[in-house]
């Protein structure tokens, strides 16, 4: 018995070893020709994220309409959120904030989501390393190792996290979700490593004609997103926790 | 030796599926000529979770996205529709997945999250069947939620 089950060991280790060769190999012919997904000027498949970039997103508030919601309907349709019917626990990755000041009667509106931090409060409380951040700067939860324990829901001060408390059905195959599981924004990271370099809710909001969400790399001095925050500055929420967030907001 | 277990529980199980392969419709296409799959049949039988486990820690933490470990790939590859255009589900036998698993009392959680059948699958059943779930549009109600959250 024994003998056997090392033998089927070292068999499926030489075919693998040969084959990974002649897999390479096919890869090459094969690969493009099968999977149809555009790599215009993305960073190779097979190469891991780095530090290189820091992904962020500017929001222009004074761009912002108070009646839009279209950074919201598309990050539902690009994620697939669908309503439980239930808002008070349906998932929200972006939602709309309108705060009116007082004084002056002017409301300022504007977009709400991760604010994928560098020092992530949500990272810090969690007790599995599910909350993690991503070398360039995406703040996510791997749902693998997540056991829905939620401090990271507490811990973020932008209560940019939700937890699925019900099954769910239909899922789009790029975006994985289910019960148990907290969830948010993940900067489309799907469409970033596919060279997108944009999200659902900017495209969105520059599709509306407003133009107030710039996403974009704020390691590149080049990126428009750099240019912007050179010349015009911006406002991190919660500058005074410290966090620094990738998220910066004008006319706040 | 668990794993040399898992062999032979597989090809066993193959064994006697071979025997009935016209209920699982056949994969889209041939990943490659030599191998079929995206490795060897027989490794993919013992141990194509192993595969899939591993890419999918270095998709989820480091962003490889290669395609050819990718459950995303295995389910657009294996899952195609009946004689009648129906794409089967995880919870059926029919399913390519399944058809193993629920012989080999294998129990996954995989599919709670990721779906079981190809994009243009979800798409279809989205057209013809309204009772699937549609985005939430109107987020009018949770805004107000939130504003009075906010300004509390
Ligand atoms: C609670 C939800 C959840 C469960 C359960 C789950 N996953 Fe995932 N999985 C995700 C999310 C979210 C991603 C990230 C998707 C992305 O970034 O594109 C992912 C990504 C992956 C990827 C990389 C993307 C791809 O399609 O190749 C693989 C592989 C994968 N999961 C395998 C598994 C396997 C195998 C299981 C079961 C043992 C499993 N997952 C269970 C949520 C889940
Ligand atoms: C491009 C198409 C393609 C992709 C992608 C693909 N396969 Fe396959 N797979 C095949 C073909 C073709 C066969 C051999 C034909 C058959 O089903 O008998 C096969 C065979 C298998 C078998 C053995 C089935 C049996 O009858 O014993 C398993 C298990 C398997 N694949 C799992 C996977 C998994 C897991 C993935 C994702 C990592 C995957 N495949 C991706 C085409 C594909
Ligand atoms: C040839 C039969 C067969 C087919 C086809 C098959 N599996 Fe499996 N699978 C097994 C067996 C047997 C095990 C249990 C192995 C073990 O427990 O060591 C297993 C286990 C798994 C596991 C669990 C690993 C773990 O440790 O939790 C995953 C994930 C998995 N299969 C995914 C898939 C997916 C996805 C497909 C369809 C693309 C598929 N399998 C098709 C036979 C099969």
């Amino acid at each position: 018995m024994r003998y056997t089950l090392d033998t089927t060991e070292e068999i499926s280790t030489e075919r693998r070893s040969f084959t990974q060769g002649l897999a390479a190999l096919g890869g090459l012919a094969i690969a493009p020709g099968v999977f149809l997904y555009a790599t215009a000027d993305a960073k190779p498949d097979d190469q891991a994220v780095s530090s290189q970039q820091r992904w962020g997103m500017l929001v222009d508030t004074n761009s912002c309409s108070e009646d839009c919601s279209a950074c919201v309907s598309a990050c539902n349709e690009e994620n697939g959120l669908w309503s439980l019917g239930r808002p008070e626990t349906d998932a929200q990755w972006i939602r709309k904030l309108n705060v009116k000041d007082r004084q002056t009667g002017h409301v300022t509106s504007m977009p709400m989501m991760c604010q994928h931090c560098e020092h992530p409060p949500c990272v810090d409380v969690c007790p599995t390393g599910a909350s993690f951040r991503r070398e360039d700067g995406i703040v996510l939860v791997n749902k693998h190792t997540c056991i829905g324990c939620r401090y990271c829901m507490m811990a973020c001060p932008y209560k940019a996290r939700s937890f699925i408390h019900e099954p769910l059905q239909d899922q789009l195959p790029h975006s994985p979700r289910g019960k148990g599981c907290v969830e948010s924004c993940t900067l489309c990271v799907h469409k970033v490593d596919r060279g997108d370099n944009n999200t659902a809710c900017a495209e969105a909001c520059a599709s509306e004609g407003h133009e107030a969400l710039l996403f974009g790399d704020l390691n590149d001095p080049e990126s428009e997103i750099s240019k912007q925050l050179e010349k015009h500055g911006g406002t991190q929420i919660r500058s005074d926790l410290g966090l620094n967030t990738g998220v910066y907001y004008q006319g706040i | 030796m668990l794993k040399g277990l898992a062999g032979i529980t597989a090809a066993f199980v193959f064994g006697v599926l071979a025997g009935d392969p016209q209920d699982i419709p056949p994969p889209k296409e041939n990943y490659d000529e030599e191998t079929l799959c995206v490795e060897p049949v027989e490794d993919m039988r013992r141990q194509h979770f192993e595969y899939i486990l591993d890419h999918r820690d270095k998709t989820v933490v480091e962003g490889i996205r290669t395609k050819q470990y990718s459950l995303i790939g295995c389910i657009d590859c294996h899952i195609t529709p009946n004689e009648e255009g129906v794409y089967a589900r995880y919870s059926q036998e029919t399913h390519f997945c399944a058809s193993c698993h629920q012989f080999a009392a294998v129990r996954i959680d995989c599919f709670q999250c990721h779906a079981d059948r190809p994009a243009e699958a979800i798409q279809k059943a989205q057209e013809s069947d309204t009772s699937v779930q549609r985005p939430v549009q109107e987020l009018r109600e949770t805004l107000e939620l939130s504003n009075s959250a906010f300004n509390r």
